[in-house]
């Protein structure tokens, strides 16, 4: 493999488990160096393409490549080289801390010490509750530790199946700070999570929903997709905002966010202000008081609530 | 808010305390949750929360303090807060291998609400959600989405005063969630109160007043503006970030 080379190359994969299509006619690719996030709520897929990834399971259709090799022929030389995080908490709880990291780098044939350069920085975090058996550790010091373990054979790729999910939102931005440490030193990174903010923290993202991967593309730049004029409005009498704009023939949709609601409208080549002005007035004529209405750039769950409205198999 | 002892306040909290061992893991909270409020109850793990809760529905006695919860003393009368609440966990609300008629049967029994109540109650479910097709089918074949709407309208078929919602929307897509909190929003129309965690910051500017939990106290309450405002913010994620990790803040 060269450095050009992608990390992960996945060609039309295909799974289903009975008649569940868990994934249909997935393409992607990782480059070397890069902080992939698949983003998406339970149910997508996510997991299943990690364990395809990860050589735990083989595809039903299609093709995949990890590190230049064949995910079914060469399944034994990926798992040495790859580092994987499951979802569910997988380290022994009545092991302590320093023994879980002690196995996990003798069942890879290497040592706690060996893998220092790529741990110190977390394991430090951690270091004083080392003899503390793992079940007893709090849910973000739980991450660091697998984070920890998946990472003492010092693998070229970190898979980590939403590292963050049911962990509170400072543990959260600490756990990514961490992603970004280890990609700044050159650690190729595909992480799954449902929560979109965290999108931001990936250079590139799939946007995926049952089994199919809907967009992929740089959350900075994502929002140019969403091709409709977009307003953010703030009410005191919310509801009542939220129905009104619902009742209007020009509503494509209308969705709460946050203190707001972004309202997109179905006349694509209208611009935001003159769209703005209209709703004032008529929101005025209802008698909904002191609406504020603004003109925004969409964000990354605008984009993937649309995407989700267009693709066939619609929300539940 | 103004406290009174006996109107409008679905949820008083006094000095409500808790402590296993040398550790306390609730430290003496004082709230009111007023009839018909959303409340988003807010912390960091390990803050406290899930304890302040299970006080709250009568499944751990305080260690000191008090509180009264749809007009019953949670450490006297524990039986009839559980009759007079509804109570929603983010997986284990419904029976996975029960028809969705038989959750609803089930739990309209245990409520105790007569046949016909429950008749009724299932045909305004089935509308409002669109259920029909799913009836018979089992819970565990349904899409997550669907399933947390409908542990939800389990947790209100009894017309609780209170609802007890623990981190409801976990894992949902961004569609779904956005329609269960008009769920939420729509049972508190009718008067029930609604007491809310969640992981996800935006969802605590959709409830009218917010609390955030720090090392067992209560650091900061008020609706999601004032608390923008007192603290400095954009978004309630940023208060929270600077009150639960003072110094991580960015």
């Amino acid at each position: 493999m060269t450095r050009a080379d992608p990390a992960v190359t996945a060609s039309s994969l295909g799974k289903r488990y009975g008649d569940v299509v868990a994934l249909d006619d997935v393409t992607f690719d990782v480059r070397v160096g890069e902080l992939f996030g698949l983003i998406g709520p339970d149910g997508a897929g996510k997991t299943s393409l990690f364990r395809l990834l990860t050589t735990v399971q083989l595809p039903d259709a299609g093709s995949a490549r990890v590190l230049g090799l064949d995910v079914v022929k060469d399944y034994r030389a990926i798992r040495s080289r790859i580092g994987y995080m499951p979802g569910r908490f997988s380290l022994y709880p009545d092991l302590s801390v320093e023994e879980n990291l002690r196995f996990f780098a003798s069942v890879f044939g290497t040592t706690i010490e060996a893998g220092e350069r790529l741990i110190a920085p977390i394991y430090s975090q951690i270091a004083p509750f080392a003899d503390r058996r793992a079940g007893a550790l709090s849910g973000g010091m739980k991450q660091k530790l697998a984070l920890c373990c998946a990472l003492v054979h010092l693998p070229e790729l970190l898979l980590l199946d939403e590292p963050t999910t049911g962990v509170d939102a400072v543990s959260r931005r600490e756990f990514w700070d961490l992603l970004e440490t280890l990609r700044a030193d050159g650690l190729t990174i595909v992480a799954s999570t449902p929560y979109m903010d965290e999108a931001m923290r990936c250079e590139r993202v799939a946007l995926i929903q049952h089994g199919r991967i809907l967009d992929i593309a740089d959350p900075r730049t994502i929002g140019a997709r969403f091709d409709r004029p977009l307003l953010a409005l703030r009410s005191a009498e919310r509801l009542r905002l939220l129905r009104a704009l619902r009742a209007l023939p020009d509503a494509h949709s209308v969705f709460p966010f946050g203190d707001a609601v972004h309202y997109a409208d179905a006349r694509a080549d209208r611009d935001g202000s003159t769209v703005a002005a209209g709703l004032q007035r008529v929101l005025a004529e209802q008698g909904i008081r002191d609406v504020q209405v603004t003109p925004i750039e969409p964000g990354i769950e605008d984009v993937f609530m649309e995407l989700m409205q267009r693709a066939p198999a619609a929300t539940a | 808010m103004t406290v009174s002892p006996d109107h409008g306040h679905a949820i008083e909290v006094r000095g409500l305390t808790r402590r296993f061992g040398t550790f306390t893991a609730v430290d003496a909270i004082t709230f009111d949750v007023a009839a018909g409020e959303v409340f988003g109850f807010l912390g960091a793990n390990g803050a406290g929360k899930t304890t302040a809760i299970r006080m709250l529905i009568g499944l751990l006695a305080p260690s000191a303090g008090s509180a009264r919860v749809a007009g019953f003393d949670v450490s006297t009368e524990a039986e009839q807060v559980k009759r007079n609440i509804g109570y929603m966990s983010q997986r284990f609300s419904l029976y996975e291998d029960l028809t969705v008629r038989e959750n609803i049967t089930l739990y309209g029994g245990i409520y105790g609400l007569s046949d016909g109540a429950i008749a009724e109650r299932m045909a305004s479910l089935v509308e409002r959600l669109d259920l029909g097709r799913d009836l018979d089918t089992r819970v565990k074949s349904i899409p997550l989405g669907w399933k947390q709407k409908l542990a939800f309208s389990v947790a209100v078929l009894h017309d609780p005063k209170v609802v007890f919602l623990d981190e409801p929307t976990g894992g949902v897509d961004p569609i779904t969630r956005r329609q269960f909190w008009e769920l939420i929003y729509a049972t508190a129309e009718q008067g029930t109160t609604v007491f809310v965690t969640t992981h996800y910051m935006d969802e605590a500017e959709y409830c009218d007043r917010v609390s955030i939990m720090v090392d067992g106290r209560i650091a900061a309450l008020g609706t999601p503006a004032e608390l923008k405002a007192r603290f400095g913010g954009e978004t309630i994620d940023d208060v929270f970030v600077r009150l639960a990790r003072p110094g991580a803040a960015a």
